[in-house]
């Protein structure tokens, strides 16, 4: 399969807005925004795999597709949203790297991105190879943006981002076993931790989710300052 | 059908679903005092399981329902589960002094089960897929005991710990999908390329650029909760700032897990080995570890955190004598046994001096021969073993290690040399801060809250930690024959 | 015997690009007018604003050098000349070898250049202010642009627009990641280049942010009227450079008769229209966005052309 075909052609236009997407996150300053952007890529994301559920034949795709869209185009989203609107945190906030010093380190990661995986699968076919090159792409850009976010939501949309890559890339290889279970489970588990973790402990004791607050009360730091 | 197929079929199962069901009863007990009563009574009924499997027959080929056992994670499984009933045991003496609620304590009992579960389950698993769910489980197991203790401390440490283990799990995920994309046009039938069985049976074949590549995220991903070098600063916090029993079960068992599942992607890659033998890899990243932390150790006041950056050192160590193979992965695999044995060891002395003295930092336990001579004189000999002196074993892993580096890439022994000495003078020095230095000029007398009562607190508290060292002493003494030739044959699975 | 019908349709493209460029901005402006609820000028406005300017007598201001009566020549002519490469309803048009996207860009450059200085040449405030923002948006915009260039010719083997835009209407490309990123770099580009929304608001002489029209506040009459022309078949340029590059369906071939031609007239009509609709909704969906955040969203479409071309060039030599 090469470019030219319908199947070819649209697998790797979706794959593209995905990872296209994740510069957008990377762009962006303020949390609605960020958080649209995020919905719109886990749609795109759910629009990705279920084509690749119809281009390889393997209906099991349609599922991770369905949960893809469901969970991420609409349901962390909109508990995203109130959690922005429950601690008030509209306001933009500086990342710790500027947009434009994120956004060519993260040409840079594209680039390494397909450096690294397109000499390595030269045995595999074409689409499988450019769709797991952007995938790892997204997996790299969130992780990106995991680094250079301060507030701890934009870390969580950089994780979830991540895991967008991961779904990507499972979806992309033809005839992976546990696609589905793996992909779901993966995002039910990085839910279950974050969710416990809001839920949980920084609700009653942060006015505000800047992590950059926490860091002075590290255990070590504090000790070795006393007297 | 034979009568050893239910048997084969069942041990293993039970062993893996008995804590998960434990968890949701203890998830629901109202009583702190019967739910760590219950917690050692499900840990017990785990180590008898355990013992169990070494009635079975090993290194079949055929997995059943996705488990396993062979002679590389039947000690570790042993060894984990021997482990988990300590620890239950110390965490009964020591949680009544957590200051838990009841909710932090149910969910405090509830996650210590499943993360026991899901260990046995990531040392159980025949499938990557599976094994990979069961070391996130298992994970996030461990980030929420991290977080029980509500201090912003122990909030940014269990913050770390989610969000770079978040990364570590994404790296091994795209590592399992590469392992599996490589595996997939030999593998025949589809639904078998994650299967450790398959992968070992097709990996002649497969590309060996993609094995390579899928090796390289494998050993980062894991390489995370194991503690290896560029993504291991969340273990030292989560060490330091969760409840005293977790430091035990988390260099114990969780940097088991998660080296035990490099080892077995190893001896797939091993087999066809690309531009970059996974040996390498492996030697590098735990070199680094070991020198980092080596150097790291020298900066440490909190007690904690300096055993912390230790498990770093090991887990370094085992990384490096996996990686060079042959005879020096007998030394890996004695090593990860005993270092999980004498670092729960530590941490059980630690937990109980903590608890006493009411601060974690070095300079705050100074003195502790004095104050309190049995726990004193034991965590001195513990720190002795970790230190990698004679008799213990770590002595017999390290030497053989080095010997096995003298021999065969000897300009390696340099690096090699100065990470353990460097390591073992900064050992020197705390054991000195912390046994014979000077007390702290007021040491509170704490009424320390009991569950047991004074007495018997202070007996489970110990008697793990002297049980831990006699066991490491037996090891580095004399390795009875039997033990010795599942250690070998360990050694050999994992190349 | 393919000489006449280039010359020709060279001629009647350069033609009907200059005809329908003040009637693309007049539907634009009729188009956001009734989007926001307004009746809106009849569509000719624009063209009857011209004939009104042409008519007045030119005011110069006292201290006024040559440079503010020759500039809007050179740019007009240097958007006409650039206008007529880019091929709007055939392909094979007579300047269709001469057609190179870099050649159009210097051309567009060479324009602004003009523009630049004529606003400086009197020396008021808002004059010097709108050539400092303008150049300063052009150290963005240029870059953007050629590496979208880039990667085009890796693609197509050229920087000739017909080449390449013959070799995109067969098809043969295929959808590519490369070619949505650049389309991406291109519009935002475009809406730069041409003051648009939210770059720059085209509709108000009023705001201190405004760039394109603090450059023409000194000129009037006939310069004016020149330079209104000039902004407007820039547009014009843009819209069918964008619509060659990326919806090249129906343009005729180069041997097409009058009737492929016609066929090619309709295709390229309907384009622009489309274009035009898509251009109004933006710019009514869209608020303006702050000065100092123009080099920000310029050096995103610097990045995404950057990534396109990268992204091409590597996957091309690893494959």
């Amino acid at each position: 399969m090469g470019f030219g075909q319908l199947p070819y052609d649209v697998a790797h236009l979706l794959g593209g807005a995905v990872l296209l997407l994740s510069f957008v996150l990377l762009y962006q300053r303020r949390m609605a925004a960020v958080i649209n952007a995020f919905a719109t890529q886990g749609a795109l994301l759910a629009l990705a795999v279920a084509w690749q559920g119809w281009a390889q034949g393997a209906p099991g795709l349609y599922v991770t597709a369905l949960v893809a869209a469901a969970a991420k185009a609409v349901l962390i989203p909109l508990a995203l949203r109130a959690l922005v609107r429950r601690f008030g945190l509209h306001r933009s906030a500086e990342p710790a790297l500027g947009i434009g010093a994120g956004l060519i380190a993260g040409v840079a990661l594209v680039a390494l991105a397909i450096l690294v995986v397109l000499p390595a699968t030269t045995g595999a076919g074409a689409l499988a190879r450019e769709d797991l090159a952007m995938a790892l792409s997204v997996v790299l850009l969130g992780m990106l943006m995991m680094i250079t976010r301060r507030q701890a939501i934009s870390q969580v949309i950089g994780l979830l981002s991540l895991e967008n890559g991961l779904v990507l890339a499972a979806a992309g290889v033809r005839g992976l076993p546990l696609v589905v279970e793996l992909s779901t489970a993966a995002l039910v588990l990085v839910l279950a931790g974050v969710a416990g973790f809001f839920a949980f402990h920084l609700r009653a004791r942060f006015e505000s989710l800047d992590l950059s607050l926490l860091h002075r009360h590290r255990g070590e730091r504090a000790e070795a300052e006393q007297p | 059908m034979s009568v050893g197929m239910p048997l084969s079929l069942g041990l293993p199962l039970l062993l893996v679903a008995l804590p998960f069901l434990g968890g949701v009863v203890l998830a629901v007990l109202p009583s702190l005092r019967v739910a760590a009563l219950l917690n050692i009574a499900l840990a017990l009924a785990g180590f008898l399981l355990a013992l169990g499997l070494l009635a079975l027959p090993r290194g079949g080929e055929e997995a059943v329902w996705l488990l396993h056992l062979d002679a590389l994670n039947l000690p570790l499984l042993l060894l984990g589960a021997f482990v988990g009933l300590t620890t239950a045991c110390f965490s009964a003496a020591t949680v009544g002094g957590e200051g838990f609620s009841p909710r932090a304590g149910r969910a405090y009992h509830a996650a210590f089960q499943v993360f026991l579960g899901a260990n046995h389950l990531a040392l159980l698993a025949d499938n990557l897929g599976l094994m990979w769910v069961a070391i996130e489980l298992a994970t996030f197991a461990t980030v929420l005991m991290v977080a029980l203790h509500r201090t912003p401390a122990a909030l940014e440490a269990a913050w770390k710990f989610l969000i770079l283990c978040g990364v570590g799990i994404a790296l091994a995920l795209f590592g399992t999908i590469l392992l599996a994309m490589a595996a997939l046009p030999f593998a025949g039938d589809g639904g078998a390329a994650l299967s450790f069985a398959v992968l070992l049976r097709v990996g002649r074949e497969a590309d060996p650029s993609l094995l390579t590549l899928a090796f390289i995220f494998l050993l980062v991903g894991y390489g995370t909760k194991a503690g290896l070098v560029p993504l291991h600063s969340w273990l030292p916090d989560a060490h330091a700032e969760g409840p005293m029993a977790i430091s035990a079960v988390l260099s114990g068992l969780l940097l088991n897990a998660a080296l035990h599942a490099v080892l077995r992607a190893k001896a797939v890659v091993a087999l066809n080995p690309g531009p970059l033998p996974p040996g390498a890899l492996m030697m590098a990243m735990g070199l680094a570890s070991l020198l980092l932390a080596a150097f790291a150790l020298w900066r440490r006041r909190d007690a904690r955190r300096f055993f912390a950056w230790s498990s770093i050192e090991h887990m370094g160590l085992a990384a490096f004598a996996f990686g060079l193979g042959g005879p020096a992965a007998l030394a890996g695999m004695l090593h990860l046994l005993g270092h999980s044995l004498v670092k729960s060891a530590i941490f059980f002395g630690l937990g109980r001096a903590t608890m006493l003295r009411g601060s974690q930092s070095l300079a705050g336990l100074g003195g502790l021969v004095k104050s309190h001579p049995r726990l004193g004189w034991s965590l001195m000999l513990a720190m002795l073993a970790i230190a990698g002196l004679p008799p213990f074993s770590l002595f017999a892993s390290e030497f053989l290690l080095v010997q096995q580096t003298v021999a065969r890439l000897p300009w390696l022994t340099l690096p090699l040399g100065i990470g353990l000495l460097v390591a073992a003078l900064a050992m020197a020095q705390a054991m000195q801060a912390l046994g014979l230095g000077p007390a702290p000029a007021a040491v509170p007398l704490r009424a320390v809250p009991s569950l047991l009562g004074p007495r018997l607190d202070a007996w489970a508290a110990l008697a793990p930690l002297h049980l831990h060292l006699l066991l490491a002493l037996l090891l580095g003494l004399a390795l009875p024959a039997p033990i010795l030739a599942v250690l070998l044959d360990a050694a050999r699975i994992a190349g | 015997m393919t000489l006449l019908p280039a010359i020709l349709s060279q001629l009647l493209h350069l033609a009907l690009m200059l005809a329908a460029a003040p009637l693309l901005v007049g539907v634009v402006r009729w188009l956001k007018a009734r989007l926001m609820g307004r009746q809106g000028p009849n569509p000719l406005q624009p063209w009857r604003d011209l004939r009104k300017l042409v008519r007045k007598q030119p005011l110069l201001a006292e201290n006024a050098s040559v440079v503010s009566l020759a500039a809007p020549y050179a740019a007009l002519g240097a958007t006409a000349a650039a206008a007529a490469l880019v091929p709007g309803f055939a392909h094979g048009m007579l300047l269709a070898p001469m057609a190179d996207l870099i050649l159009v860009a210097g051309l567009l450059a060479l324009a602004r250049f003009a523009l630049a200085l004529a606003a400086m040449d009197v020396g008021t405030a808002f004059g010097d202010l709108g050539a400092a923002r303008e150049m300063s948006f052009a150290a963005f915009a240029e870059p953007a642009f050629v590496l979208a260039v880039l990667a085009f010719a890796i693609l197509a083997g050229t920087t000739n627009l017909d080449a390449i835009g013959t070799l995109l209407q067969e098809g043969m490309v295929g959808l590519r990641v490369t070619l949505g990123l650049a389309l991406l770099a291109l519009l935002a580009v475009a809406l730069a280049e041409n003051g648009r929304l939210p770059v720059d608001n085209p509709a108000t002489h009023l705001e201190l942010t405004m760039v394109h029209e603090a450059m023409l506040l000194e000129s009037s009459g006939r310069q004016l009227a020149l330079w209104e022309m000039q902004g407007a078949l820039r547009l014009t340029l843009w819209l069918t450079l964008l619509a060659a590059l990326f919806f090249p369906f129906g343009t005729a071939g180069a041997d097409a008769g009058p009737l492929g031609w016609l066929l090619g007239l309709l295709a390229w009509a309907i384009k622009l229209g489309v274009l035009a609709v898509a251009l109004a909704v933006f710019e009514s969906a869209i608020a303006k966005m702050r000065v100092f955040r123009v080099p920000e969203f310029l050096g995103a479409a610097l990045l995404l052309a950057l990534l396109g071309a990268v992204f091409l060039f590597l996957s091309t030599g690893l494959a």
